[in-house]
C-alpha cells in the first residue's frame, strides 16, 4: 500500500496512550539502563552456563583447551543482548500489546540530543545513528588495519606475538566485513530512502531502530573477543578451526550472529519500505538509482543474512552441547562451513558494493546536468548483479577439493556478473558524454569509484579464472582485488555520500577546502596501499601472514607508509566532520547542488513528517535540461487526488 | 570494440562524431602500445615462472588475460579522462546539458562485446583448465582430469615408481608443518620436498587437524588440505631448481610460519636421495607403516590407538607417525 490511509496510524510513534509513567532515571528507557541491563544480563547468563554445564566436563571442556568453557561465555552474550534490548525500551510496547495496553507514545519524542541514545521511531533519527556509528566502527577497524601495516613494515622483526598479530587481523577483518555491510543502506538508506519514494515513514520502524540497536552491542562483543585471547581464524572463521578455538571465537560467532540478525531487519525494512510506500506517481521506472542500489542490497541481506546467523548457530552449538555439524571423523564436514559461510558471503561482497553503485549513478546527472544514460540498463545491471551473486560461491574453493569438476561453470557464473557490472560502467560514461561536469567533492569521490571498481572489477575476472586463481588465491592478490571493490568502491560511496547529503541530513555543509585535502589524500593514498599489493600477492605473499620473503620488503615497506597517508585522510574527514557539524555548523543552502531530487523539495533537515501531505510524482529525477520537464513531484496534490488513488486501488482489489 | 566509442547520436550537434574518433584513435594508439609491451617485455617475466608446468600455464593464462582486459580498462580510462578535460562546466553556464536518455545501438553493442568477451574468457579459462590436468588447483580424491597413468587407488600408488610415470607424494598438512610421504618408495616420511626432473608429479594432499592450504609456488600447484580428504593436484617439473611452499590458508596462531622449501634435482640425484633417505629413516618407517600404513586420509584420533605412547615420542618427526597436534589441545604441539 503505497499510501497512508490510517491517519491516527502516521507519524512516529503511533497514537500515544495517555502520558508515558515517569521512571526513574535508571529505569528510563535509553543507553544507561542499557547499560545495566547488558551487565545484569551478562551475569545472569553467564551464571546460567556454569550451572547447566556443571558436571558435564565434555561439555564444559568443549573442544577447545581444558579451561573454556563456551557455554557460560554464549549464553552470558545472549542474555547481554537481551538485557541490552531491554534497557533500551525495545519490548515496552510489545508487552503492553500483549497485556491489551494500547502503544505508549514514549519513542515519539523527537527534539534533542536525547533522541540519538534512544530507541527512536524516526526513521531521521536512526539514520543518524547509523552514520555515527558506522564513522566509528569503520575508524576502529581501520586502525587495526594500520597496526597490520606496521607489523609487516619488516619480514623478520615483530611488533606483535603471532597471537596478537592473529587476533589483529582477525578483528580487523571481520570488523570490516560484519559491521561495514550496513555502512551506506544504514545511515542513508534509512534516512533518504522515506524521502526519495515520498514516504512519511519506513515499514517497519521498530524493525529498522532494533536493527541499528544490534550493532553497538555487536560491535562491543566482537571487540570483547580480545580480552577473551581473541580468536586465530580470520574473517571467515574455518571449521575446524573455529571449533577448536578457545573462548575468544565465541565472541566472534556470536556478534557476527547477530550482525546477521540486523542485516536482515534493515534489508527487510528497506524492501517493503521500497515496495509498499512509494508515494503515488513513483513508478518503477521513476525511482531514483540509489533506491534501486538499495532495493538489491535489500532482497540480498533478506535472502543470504539467515544462512550466516544459521551457519553461526551451528558453530555456537558444535561448541557449547558439542554436536558435530563440522567434524569430519563424527559424520559431520568442514566443507559445510565453507559452503554456508560463502553462501552467506558472497552475496555479502555485493551487498558491499551495490549501495556504491547507486550512489554514484545518483550524482553522475546532478553534476553533469544531463539525465541518466540508460536508465532501464542500470537498473538491469542492479537485478543481474542481485541475481547472480546467489550462483556463485563455490568460485572462494576452486582449490578446496569441493566439487572440482564443477569449476568450468562457476568460472561461467562469476565472470557473467561482470556483463552487468559492464552496464554500470556504460550508464556512467554515456552519462558523461557532452556533459556539464562539476568536480565538487561529492563528484570526484563519485568519479574515484568508477577508478577504482574498473580496476577491482577486472582483477575480479583474474580471480574468477580457476587455472591463474591457483596462484592467486590465499594470496596477496585477492586481498588487494576485494580491497579495490569495498574500500575502493563501497567507502569511496560512502564518502560521496557524506559530503553530498550531509546538508540534507543536518542542514550543514561539510568544508569543501578540507573534503578537498580529503579526497586526494585518500585516492592516491588508497591507490598507492594497494595497487602494488597486486604485485605483492603474484610474487608469493600469502594472506595473514606476518613473516615473508625477504625480496618483498621494499613492497611491503612502501605499502605500510602509503597506508599511514591514507589513515591520515580518514582522520582529515573526521576532523572535517566534528569542525563543520559540531564547531562551526555552517548552514547549507536548501538544495545546495541543484538537484531535482524529490528529498531535496523538503527542507534540509525534514520535519518529522517528512512531508506536510504525501505528495504525488510527476517525472522521473533526472529529466535536466529536458524543456518543459515537470518538476519531480507535487507537494501540495490537490485534495481528492489521494482518494482518487485509493478508490482506484480498493476498485481493482474488488474486481480482482 | 571500435563500435563502443562511438558516440551517441544526439542529433543536435554534428560534432559528435569528432569527439568519438579522437577517443578512438587515442584509445587505439595507447592500447596498442601497451599490450605490445605487456606481452613482449613485462609477460615473459611474470610469476609465477616455468619451473612446474602448471605455473607455465598460468602464467600464460594471466598473460591473456591481460592482454584482453588492458584494453577494456584503456577505453573506460581514456574516455573518462577525455571527458574531464573536454567536458568541464564553465564559468557563469548555468545551462543543462544535453537530454539524452539513451541510445539504444550503442547499448546493444556494448552488451553483445561485453557478452562475446565473457564468454570467450570463459571458453579459453575451461580449456586452460583441462587441457593441463586441473591446472595445478587441487582437484578433489577423484580427479577427472588427469594425466596419463595418473595413480587413483592406493594399490597403484604403492606400486614401485619409475623414470617416466607419474610420481605420488603425498601432502600431510598440521599444524603448523607439511610433511611429505613417498608411498612408491615404502612409504616413508621426511620433511623434505625432493622431485625429479622432466616428471609428472601427483600430490594428494591431506591434514591432520584443521583445513590448510599447500602452496608451492614455483611449481603452480595450489590445494587445500582438508582432514579426512584426499585432494589431488598434478604439475610437471620442467626444470632444476628450488621452490617454496607454503601455507595459504589461515592454520591458527603459527600460519605465517608455516613455510618450507622444496628442491627439482635430476633423476639420478632424486633416485639416491631417495635411497638415502629411505636408509636415514629405515626404523622409523617399520614401525609407521605398521601402525600407520599409507592410506588417502589419516585419521588422527586412531593413530594414537595404533600407536602406543613411546612411538609417539621417538617418531616426533612425522606426521602421520606422531608429532601430531591434538584437536584438544591448541596450544600444542
Amino acid at each position: 500500500m503505497a499510501i497512508e490511509t490510517e491517519p491516527g496510524r502516521t507519524g512516529t510513534g503511533g497514537e500515544a496512550g495517555g502520558a508515558a509513567p515517569v521512571r526513574a532515571w535508571w529505569m528510563r528507557p535509553g543507553l544507561i539502563a542499557a547499560i545495566i541491563g547488558a551487565v545484569i544480563g551478562y551475569a545472569i547468563g553467564h551464571w546460567l552456563g556454569n550451572l547447566i554445564t556443571h558436571g558435564y566436563p565434555q561439555a564444559a571442556t568443549g573442544g577447545g583447551s581444558p579451561d573454556s568453557n563456551d557455554t557460560p561465555i554464549v549464553l552470558g552474550y545472549l542474555f547481554l543482548v537481551i538485557g541490552w534490548l531491554a534497557g533500551m525500551g525495545v519490548f515496552n510496547d510489545l508487552g503492553r500489546l500483549m497485556a491489551g495496553r494500547r502503544v505508549s507514545g514514549e519513542y515519539a519524542e523527537s527534539r534533542g540530543l536525547a533522541r540519538y541514545f534512544r530507541f527512536t521511531l524516526d526513521h531521521k533519527v536512526v539514520g543518524i545513528q547509523y552514520l555515527v556509528g558506522m564513522i566509528i566502527y569503520f575508524c576502529t577497524a581501520g586502525l587495526l588495519a594500520m597496526a597490520i601495516r606496521t607489523e609487516l613494515l619488516s619480514p623478520v622483526h615483530h611488533v606483535f606475538s603471532s597471537a596478537v598479530y592473529v587476533e589483529i587481523v582477525g578483528e580487523h577483518g571481520t570488523m570490516m566485513m560484519m559491521l561495514m555491510t550496513s555502512v551506506i543502506l544504514g545511515p542513508f538508506g534509512n534516512y533518504l530512502v522515506p524521502l526519495m519514494i515520498g514516504s512519511k515513514r519506513v515499514a517497519f520502524p521498530r524493525l529498522e531502530a532494533l536493527s541499528f540497536w544490534l550493532t553497538p552491542a555487536a560491535f562491543l562483543i566482537l571487540l570483547s573477543a580480545l580480552l577473551l585471547g581473541g580468536f586465530n581464524f580470520g574473517w571467515t572463521g574455518y571449521a575446524p578451526l573455529s571449533i577448536q578455538d578457545t573462548v575468544g571465537a565465541d565472541a566472534y560467532f556470536f556478534a557476527f550472529g547477530l550482525m546477521g540478525i540486523s542485516i536482515i531487519l534493515a534489508g527487510f525494512n528497506i524492501l517493503v519500505t521500497v515496495i509498499c510506500y512509494r508515494a503515488p506517481g513513483m513508478r518503477w521506472s521513476r525511482i531514483p538509482m540509489f533506491v534501486w542500489g538499495l532495493l538489491g542490497t535489500a532482497v540480498m541481506m533478506t535472502l543470504a543474512g539467515p544462512i550466516l546467523v544459521g551457519g553461526c548457530y551451528m558453530t555456537l552449538t558444535d561448541r557449547t552441547v558439542q554436536t558435530a555439524f563440522f567434524s569430519d571423523q563424527l559424520g559431520g564436514s568442514s566443507y559445510l562451513w565453507q559452503n554456508l559461510f560463502w553462501f552467506f558471503g558472497h552475496p555479502e561482497v555485493y551487498i558491499l558494493a551495490l549501495p556504491g553503485f547507486g550512489i554514484v549513478m545518483e550524482m553522475l546527472p546532478v553534476f553533469t546536468r544531463k539525465p541518466l544514460f540508460g536508465y532501464r540498463m542500470a537498473a538491469a545491471g542492479i537485478i543481474g548483479v542481485t541475481l547472480l551473486s546467489f550462483f556463485v560461491w563455490q568460485h572462494h574453493l576452486f582449490d578446496s577439493g569441493i566439487n572440482p569438476d564443477m569449476r568450468p561453470l562457476f568460472m561461467l557464473t562469476t565472470e557473467l556478473i561482470s556483463i552487468p557490472t559492464g552496464f554500470i560502467f556504460l550508464v556512467g560514461m554515456g552519462t558523461l558524454w557532452k556533459a556539464k561536469i562539476r568536480l565538487t567533492v561529492p563528484m570526484l569521490f563519485a568519479l574515484a569509484f568508477y577508478f577504482n571498481f574498473l580496476i577491482g572489477g577486472v582483477t575480479g575476472v583474474y580471480n574468477s579464472d580457476a587455472p591463474a586463481d591457483v596462484t592467486e588465491h590465499g594470496s596477496f592478490f585477492v586481498m588487494a582485488h576485494f580491497h579495490y571493490t569495498i574500500m575502493g568502491g563501497l567507502i569511496f560511496a560512502f564518502m560521496a555520500g557524506c559530503y553530498y547529503w550531509l546538508p540534507k541530513m543536518m542542514g550543514i555543509k561539510l568544508n569543501q577546502t578540507l573534503g578537498k585535502w580529503h579526497f586526494w589524500l585518500m585516492f592516491l593514498g588508497f591507490n598507492s596501499t594497494f595497487l602494488p599489493l597486486f604485485a605483492v600477492g603474484l610474487l608469493g605473499q600469502p594472506r595473514r601472514v606476518f613473516e615473508y620473503a625477504r625480496h618483498l620488503q621494499t613492497l611491503n615497506d612502501w605499502v605500510s607508509i602509503s597506508s599511514y597517508v591514507l589513515g591520515f585522510s580518514i582522520l582529515l574527514f573526521v576532523i572535517n566532520f566534528v569542525w563543520s557539524t559540531v564547531v562551526v555548523r555552517e548552514r547549507a543552502t536548501a538544495n545546495p547542488w541543484n538537484s531535482r531530487g524529490l528529498e531535496w523539495l523538503t527542507s534540509s533537515p525534514p520535519p518529522v513528517d517528512n512531508f506536510s501531505r504525501v505528495p504525488v510524482v510527476l517525472s522521473g529525477p533526472y529529466e535536466y535540461g529536458v524543456k518543459d520537464a515537470p518538476p519531480v513531484a507535487d507537494l501540495n496534490p490537490p485534495v481528492g487526488v489521494l482518494a482518487a488513488a485509493v478508490s482506484d486501488i480498493d476498485t481493482a482489489r474488488a474486481e480482482a | 570494440m571500435a563500435a563502443e566509442t562511438q558516440p551517441p547520436a544526439t542529433g543536435a550537434t554534428g560534432s559528435g562524431s569528432n569527439h568519438g574518433l579522437r577517443i578512438f584513435l587515442i584509445w587505439l594508439v595507447l592500447a596498442l602500445a601497451v599490450d605490445l609491451i605487456y606481452w613482449f617485455v613485462i609477460g615473459p617475466n611474470v610469476p609465477p615462472g616455468t619451473l612446474g608446468s602448471a605455473a607455465q600455464g598460468q602464467r600464460f593464462d594471466i598473460n591473456v588475460m591481460t592482454v584482453m582486459c588492458l584494453p577494456v580498462m584503456l577505453m573506460v580510462l581514456v574516455y573518462f579522462g577525455y571527458s574531464l578535460v573536454v567536458w568541464r562546466h564553465r564559468q557563469d553556464d548555468d545551462e543543462d546539458g544535453p537530454p539524452i536518455h539513451g541510445n539504444t545501438r550503442i547499448q546493444a553493442t556494448w552488451i553483445t562485446v561485453t557478452t562475446v568477451i565473457v564468454l570467450s574468457l570463459f571458453g579459453f579459462g575451461t580449456y586452460e583448465l583441462i587441457a593441463p590436468n586441473g591446472a595445478g588447483g587441487g582437484e578433489g580424491p577423484a580427479p577427472i582430469w588427469n594425466p596419463p597413468g595418473a595413480r587413483l587407488t592406493v594399490a597403484q600408488q604403492r606400486a614401485p615408481w619409475s623414470p617416466g610415470q607419474v610420481l605420488v607424494v603425498q601432502v600431510i598438512a598440521q599444524q603448523w608443518k607439511f610433511t611429505f610421504r613417498y608411498p612408491q618408495f615404502g612409504g616413508f616420511e621426511t620433511p623434505n620436498l625432493v622431485l625429479p626432473e622432466g616428471q609428472w608429479v601427483q600430490f594428494d594432499v591431506t591434514s591432520l587437524d584443521v583445513i590448510h592450504s599447500f602452496w608451492a609456488y614455483q611449481l603452480g600447484v595450489k590445494a587445500d588440505a582438508n582432514p579426512g580428504v584426499d585432494n589431488v593436484a598434478y604439475t610437471k617439473t620442467q626444470h632444476l631448481g628450488n621452490f617454496t611452499v607454503r601455507c595459504a590458508e589461515l592454520c591458527g596462531l603459527w600460519h605465517g610460519a608455516m613455510f618450507d622449501y622444496g628442491k627439482v634435482k635430476s633423476v639420478a640425484q632424486f633416485e639416491s636421495w631417495v635411497s638415502a633417505t629411505k636408509t636415514q629413516f629405515a626404523s622409523v618407517t617399520s614401525i609407521l607403516n605398521k601402525c600407520v600404513p599409507y592410506a588417502t586420509t589419516y585419521d588422527p584420533t586412531t593413530i594414537k590407538a595404533k600407536c602406543s605412547g613411546p612411538v609417539m615420542n621417538t617418531l616426533g618427526l612425522t606426521s602421520a607417525g606422531g608429532g601430531w597436534g591434538s584437536p584438544l589441545d591448541p596450544a600444542g604441539p
